[in-house]
């Protein structure tokens, strides 16, 4: 059998060759420089292969080598707090080993092959294991105990089993049949990793982002979509997501986008402190960079590499929460790479199993039993960056009818500035149902109905706003025009929250309330006051009011807030009866 | 292998080549053609099979017929790089045009340029200082940066862009700025300007010129951009220059990367644009920022025109995907005679936030960014409002910020040609003109600012 064959032709990132025995998805070297590629579709004696590197300068007859591996990653300590190319290369060992420009024809470990990390058995000998199962642990980080599980599909009787310091190759178990296992596994990407069960997600993924916490809940283990314009803030909230929301481990996929974002995030995330655990954010954070201008192929590849080790983790049994922006261009990646294959193109120059691998990609969050029988989960959330802001699109389409929520931003919002430009009216989540039992025994018995109220009057807001842009505001009616002041408040108070701001960037969900109730107080105060002869203009104007938004700036707030709203009532009910 | 001159050419098409019988070529070699009469051509690998090799030709195949003998060179595309291109002119192939020597070569760089290793990339944080109010109060250039002009024919975008290259210096050091002009496909008449500005302000000295002009090649203006940056990543990374790249105009550039696609019949995307744009685009402005343990660093200053003024077209819209806000030219503003006519609404510079304040412009800029561009939006749409209910049915707070709406335009925005505000200045002008609103609608401006900085309450 040869498992070698030769260069027939190359077209950009796709290589064919001639001679190769090979599977579908094997990992090939090709050409003399052994660039890393994946076989993607056999014809004949032909294989296509998508190249992972640059291919300028290669020529056909060149050898190609069949490794006979799937693409692979490997999963075990060491993977927190790294930051990866979309083929599991880190990136730090790349930079040491070739400078600062990214070149080719060079491997390298996805995981630390000479660091020894203290490995404590929780297994013992003559315990009968099975896939899935703990037999020790690594404290990984400070926050993260990264537990060393049997590989999938492999069980038997422990015959030896030793703690203490090794790499992640070296052996510290051995089963009765001889297998020896490493805390070290892999698995290839393409593949979900196994499960028990999945279950409804029944808890939310707080985000501290107070539209998405209150009005757009995410459920720990579903899948949100965010499409949006260019500058519309999908990476900011992105990566307010991969700050503050309460997931234990973060994957945070930069899916051909800029090189500088990703700087950003490993300038900023080992400063920044996790509310959830008062530790730096970077200790449950893993990171994987294919920027727009590294190879397609590799870009393709990112996101499975990613969900993959999301997988993993959530096989220990924690929250996972992985974030891809963009998925737009991880589609294009697949568009590039089958018009080189000359697919037949479905929309839009799209191959037609777009929608199918979005789903297939989308199916892969979820909150599950894991093989161990603890709970896991993984939530997804993807941007979606739509040519020209038009979501009629194939990407866009496809996204939105697998994921229960949708985070809309919009261009004229942001061009407000009002951020997050999430537009209320258009947004929706699929999860209330599902989470208002949480909201109810963790926050307050009237939290759905509070909810319901503030949208209505958005809603409300929306029709009168049709009606001002024709007669002008001072033609309503006193109550209408309250009505008015009031969604102003909701916007300019409660969904408005500068990402940028110290305090304001995390909101938690009991403040959450509590603000949305203040607004429904001022409401009924107002109402009143007026009803009692105040004045609009001055029942609004009430400094106590600008005190309870402005402070809302300011780190006590959680504390202050009731004092603030008494004081505010105080105000306005004097303020009727000055008149 | 490189020598042996082929004639096997089959099919002609468009830009391309196509032949077989060949030994091994490589993909993204180059290519030279000698046609029967004498005269010479170069192209460039697209595909290479053993049956069959796909040349794109840079100058165009007119003249080649089946007897044109190709010969390939056995290398991909490369620039000599070198000092001594620091005050040379080359076309848009990278030869001397300016009657000068060939420039002798301190290394050769392969022009498709590699990428940078996301972990080997410093945060650009330095303001440059433009001189231009609407840029560096509302949409700060900083350094490291890739900035494209969005605009649209028969607007002022080159006065801009020459300013900048005139004024931009760094406001924390006195270092000075070099600029790499890259021209694909703009008239002579628009590159006279350009190098006529150069020359008189002794710029030229300190400028590398890249140019392809309408009546060049048009296939040739995709390697154009790649050799202005490969230059450009030279000096910034072996010589610790300062780099501002300019190039214009980024639409011809997307024209002949859909005239290949077309040519190779591939499914087109959008517009009939290729739909690997994005990917080919984001391989030019990517090519910015600083590196980890390198002095220098590239800065870009893309133009492009937006066909049919339309953002949304997919040359402005793919391009703003990828770089770091943008600067929107507006035909508006132009048309009621305001230089420079930026609109600043559209307007957006993604690397702002983590830059102005204190330490590099001023302690109060945040919030007067913020008001000033607060107050225009909101005056700006209540002309639209006063054209239907008249203004008498405004409120007082909505008259003045419709008459400030106004003063933005005529006192702000308005600026010469050859003005050079400071920052201070901006942003004092700023204070004068938001005095004419009264500071109680001015809820974003903080008060310790108000009370070290506005005209009426200003505390000596
Ligand atoms: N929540 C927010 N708070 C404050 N500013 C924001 C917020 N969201 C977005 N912005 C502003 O909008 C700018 C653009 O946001 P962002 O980079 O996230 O856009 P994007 O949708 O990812 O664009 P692209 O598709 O081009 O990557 C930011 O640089 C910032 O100035
Ligand atoms: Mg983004």
């Amino acid at each position: 059998m040869s498992e070698n064959g030769q260069i027939y032709r190359i077209s950009g990132p796709v290589v064919t060759a001639i001679g190769l025995d090979a599977k579908m998805y094997d990992v090939v070297r090709v050409g003399d420089e052994g660039l890393m590629g994946e076989v993607i579709e056999l014809h004949g004696e032909k294989a296509v292969i998508q190249v992972y590197e640059d291919t300028s300068g290669v020529r056909p007859g060149e050898p190609v080598i069949n490794t006979g591996l799937t693409l692979a990653v490997q999963l075990g300590p060491g993977l927190l707090t790294q930051i990866y190319d979309g083929i599991q290369r880190p990136l730090p060992v790349m930079q040491e080993k070739m400078g600062t420009f990214i070149t080719r024809g060079v491997d390298a470990d996805g995981l630390d092959q000479e660091r020894k990390w203290t490995f404590e058995p929780v297994a013992k000998k003559g315990d009968k294991v099975e896939g899935g199962q703990t037999i020790g642990t690594v404290q990984e980080t400070e926050t993260i105990a990264h537990k060393i599980m049997i590989p999938p599909k492999m069980s038997g009787t422990i015959k030896s089993i030793k703690g203490g310091d090794f790499t992640v190759s070296e052996t510290v178990c051995t089963l009765d049949d001889g297998t020896e296992i490493a805390m070290m596994q892999k698995w290839p990407v393409r593949t979900p990793r196994p499960y028990m069960q999945k279950y409804a997600p029944d808890t939310p993924l707080v985000t501290g982002m107070r539209i998405l916490d209150f009005l757009f809940p995410l459920a720990k283990g579903g899948a949100a979509g965010i499409p949006g314009p260019f500058g519309s803030g999908k990476t900011v909230t992105q990566q307010s997501l991969a700050k503050y929301s309460d997931a234990q481990i973060v994957v945070y996929i930069g899916c051909g986008e800029r090189g500088n974002e990703m700087t950003e995030v490993l300038d900023e995330f080992p400063h920044l402190i996790d509310p959830n655990t008062g530790k730096p954010l970077m200790n449950r954070t893993v990171m994987i960079a294919n920027t727009s201008n590294m190879p397609v192929a590799a870009r393709e590849a990112s996101v499975y590499t990613g969900i993959t080790i999301a997988e993993y983790f959530r096989d220990m049994g924690y929250d996972v929460a992985l974030m891809a922006d963009s998925t737009s261009r991880w589609a294009e990646a697949m568009r590039e790479i089958s018009s080189r294959l000359e697919e037949m193109p479905g929309e839009e120059g799209y191959p037609a199993y777009l929608s199918s691998r979005l789903a297939e990609f989308y199916e892969r969050a979820g909150r599950v039993e894991t093989l161990e029988g603890e709970d896991g989960s993984v939530t997804v959330i993807g941007a979606v960056s739509p040519p020209g802001g038009d979501i009629s699109e194939p990407v866009s389409q496809g996204t939105l009818r697998i994921v229960k929520v949708f985070w809309g931003l919009d261009a004229p919002l942001a061009r407000q500035r009002h951020f997050p430009a999430i537009n209320w009216l258009n947004s929706y989540s699929l999860y209330p149902q599902s989470l208002d039992q949480w909201f109810k025994d963790n926050i307050a018995a009237d939290f759905p109905e509070i909810r319901t109220e503030i949208s209505s009057l958005l809603q409300v807001e929306a029709e009168l706003q049709e009606i001002v842009q024709l007669v002008g505001s001072d033609a309503l009616p006193i109550d209408q025009q309250l009505t008015l002041e009031v969604a102003r408040m909701i916007r300019e108070y409660f969904l408005q929250q500068n990402a940028f701001h110290e305090i304001d960037a995390y909101t938690g969900v009991e403040q959450q309330y509590l603000m949305a109730k203040a607004i429904l107080t001022f409401q009924t105060e107002a109402k009143n006051a007026i009803e009692a002869g105040g004045l609009l203009e001055d029942v609004v104007n009430v400094p106590a009011r600008s005190d309870l938004m402005r402070a809302r700036f300011e780190g006590d707030y959680l504390t202050r807030i009731e004092g603030l709203v008494a004081e505010m009532t105080k105000e306005i009910a004097a303020a009727a009866e000055e008149n | 292998m490189a020598g042996k001159e082929y004639r096997t050419i089959t099919d002609v098409k468009g830009p391309l080549v196509f032949l077989n019988k060949t030994e091994p070529v490589a993909f993204g070699e180059i290519v030279e053609l000698r046609l029967n009469d004498g005269s010479m051509k170069n192209g460039q690998v697209l595909d290479t099979s053993d049956d069959m090799v796909v040349v794109q030709v840079f100058e165009g195949t007119a003249g080649v017929d089946r007897t044109t003998g190709v010969k390939f060179l056995g290398d991909v595309f490369k620039l000599p790089v070198s000092k001594d291109l620091i005050g040379r002119i080359l076309d848009g192939a990278g030869r001397p045009r300016d009657g000068g020597p060939e420039i002798i070569a301190e290394g050769n760089a392969d022009i498709i340029g590699a990428a940078i290793n996301p972990y080997a990339r410093q945060s650009p944080h330095d303001f440059i200082q433009t001189g231009i109010s609407a840029i560096d109060c509302c949409t700060t250039l900083v350094r490291g940066q890739k900035l494209p002009i969005f605009s649209a024919s028969g607007l002022p975008h080159n006065d801009i862009a020459l300013q900048i290259a005139r004024q931009a210096k760094l406001t924390a050091s006195d270092e000075e700025f070099i600029v790499v002009f890259c021209a694909m496909g703009i008239t002579a008449e628009e590159y006279n300007f350009f190098r006529s500005d150069l020359e008189r302000t002794g710029a030229l000295e300190n400028a590398v010129l890249f140019v392809n002009l309408a009546d060049d090649p048009a296939v040739e203006r995709l390697i154009t951009p790649r050799l202005a940056l490969t230059a450009a990543e030279y000096l910034a990374f072996e010589q610790d220059y300062h780099v501002l790249v300019i190039y214009t105009d980024v639409t011809n550039y997307c024209d002949a990367l859909r005239q290949i696609g077309a040519a190779r019949e591939e499914v087109p995307g959008r517009r009939g644009y290729p739909g690997y744009m994005y990917t080919d685009l984001a391989m030019l402005y990517e090519r910015a920022g600083l590196v980890k343990g390198k002095k220098g660093s590239i800065t870009q200053f893309p133009i492009l025109t937006m066909p049919g003024d339309d953002i949304t077209h997919p040359i402005p819209d793919l391009s703003g995907y990828i770089t770091e806000g943008q600067i929107v030219i507006s035909r508006e503003l132009h048309g009621s005679g305001i230089y420079p006519p930026i609109n600043v609404l559209p307007s957006l510079s993604r690397l702002m936030g983590g830059t102005i304040g204190e330490k590099t412009t001023r302690e109060d800029h945040k919030c007067v960014s913020d008001q000033m561009y607060a107050a225009y939006a909101q005056g700006r749409e209540l002309r639209g409002l006063v054209a239907i209910v008249g203004e008498d049915a405004l409120n007082e707070r909505d008259k003045q910020l419709l008459s400030f709406s106004g003063l933005f335009e005529d006192k702000f925005l308005r600026q010469d040609r050859y003005e050079d505000r400071s920052i201070d200045e901006t942003l004092d002008l700023c204070w004068n003109l938001m005095s004419n609103i009264e500071t109680k609608y001015l809820v974003r401006l903080d008060q310790q600012w108000i009370d070290k900085y506005h005209p009426n309450d200003k505390k000596e």
